[in-house]
């Protein structure tokens, strides 16, 4: 999956590139749907996690989840309203939509301890796969500073996401 | 006005020198961005520890052992406690365990 979005965003710096690769990257209006997007298919999973577990661990995770990325998206909306930007969807939010909507299909096929199992890891995976894309490709592209800082507080709760999601991990050994 | 209002506050002074020798004091941490400022402090047992959250995320102050204390702080709030024992304290964000500091409390 990283793979895939790896993948994506080079095509994407491809091909909105000038002549040359140096010139290439993602616009702020196509960063914000990204981002914005990554937190909507997070929210998606755990209110999925809300309904289909009995964990009380994981049913805590998933509403730290969606109480974090609401918060954050709501920022990232009051930004885009301040800033009269209009997010722009793009090649690498609809990837992650489709790989989203496949996992959301996946797990919803499990329960008990293999669906707890699997959408913790996923949260782990999916964490470190939008970590990834914010540090080497949507933090480095955003030209606006406002926007920058959020994605780079954003980064932050992320990663102490991966990291709350591995302890749930642990204790669901 | 200024006589009136600094009496009290002396006499109040005087009676808490007599009574206690070394009165509590509060101590602010700040949580911003997901840093905990200052990652280290150093309290006396009685002293208040104030967190003051300014994310518009929840954060927590959590002992990393022993269940000493348990802190919810709100987006955008905070919250506080009285240390009564006296030690050294990791803690973290239940939320975001990438947020650690440290509380030490002398008696």
């Amino acid at each position: 999956m990283f793979v895939r979005l790896s993948a994506v965003l080079v095509a994407i710096a491809l091909s909105t590139g000038p002549a040359g690769a140096e010139g290439a990257k993602l616009t702020d209006p196509q960063i914000a749907h990204i981002a914005y997007t990554a937190g909507v298919l997070d929210v998606a999973a755990a209110k999925q996690a809300l309904l289909k577990s009995n964990s009380k661990e994981v049913k805590q995770f998933a509403e730290d989840m969606v109480r974090d990325h609401e918060a954050v998206n709501k920022q990232a909306l009051d930004l885009v309203k301040k800033l009269n930007v209009t997010p722009q969807d793009n090649d690498t939010s609809k990837a992650l939509s489709k790989q989203a909507a496949d996992k959301y299909e996946q797990l919803a096929k499990l329960s008990g301890a293999a669906y707890d199992k699997g959408y913790i890891e996923n949260e782990i995976a999916y964490h470190k796969q939008v970590n990834g894309a914010l540090e080497t490709q949507l933090i480095p592209s955003a030209s606006n500073a406002e926007l920058k800082g959020l994605l780079q507080t954003g980064l932050k709760i992320f990663q102490g996401h991966e990291q709350h999601a591995e302890h749930v991990a642990a204790d669901l050994k | 006005m200024l006589v009136a209002r600094t009496l009290p506050i002396m006499t109040a002074m005087a009676l808490l020198a007599m009574t206690a020798p070394s009165p509590a004091a509060t101590i602010t941490i700040v949580m911003q961005n997901l840093v905990i400022t200052p990652a280290e402090v150093s309290a006396k047992v009685g002293d208040t520890i104030e967190w003051v959250n300014k994310d518009v995320v929840a954060h927590t102050a959590t002992a990393q052992q022993g269940g000493e204390f348990d802190v919810m702080l709100p987006a955008n709030k905070g919250g506080s406690l009285v240390v009564n024992t006296a030690g050294t304290f990791p803690y973290f964000c239940r939320f975001h365990p990438n947020m650690k500091a440290t509380l030490t409390v002398v008696p």
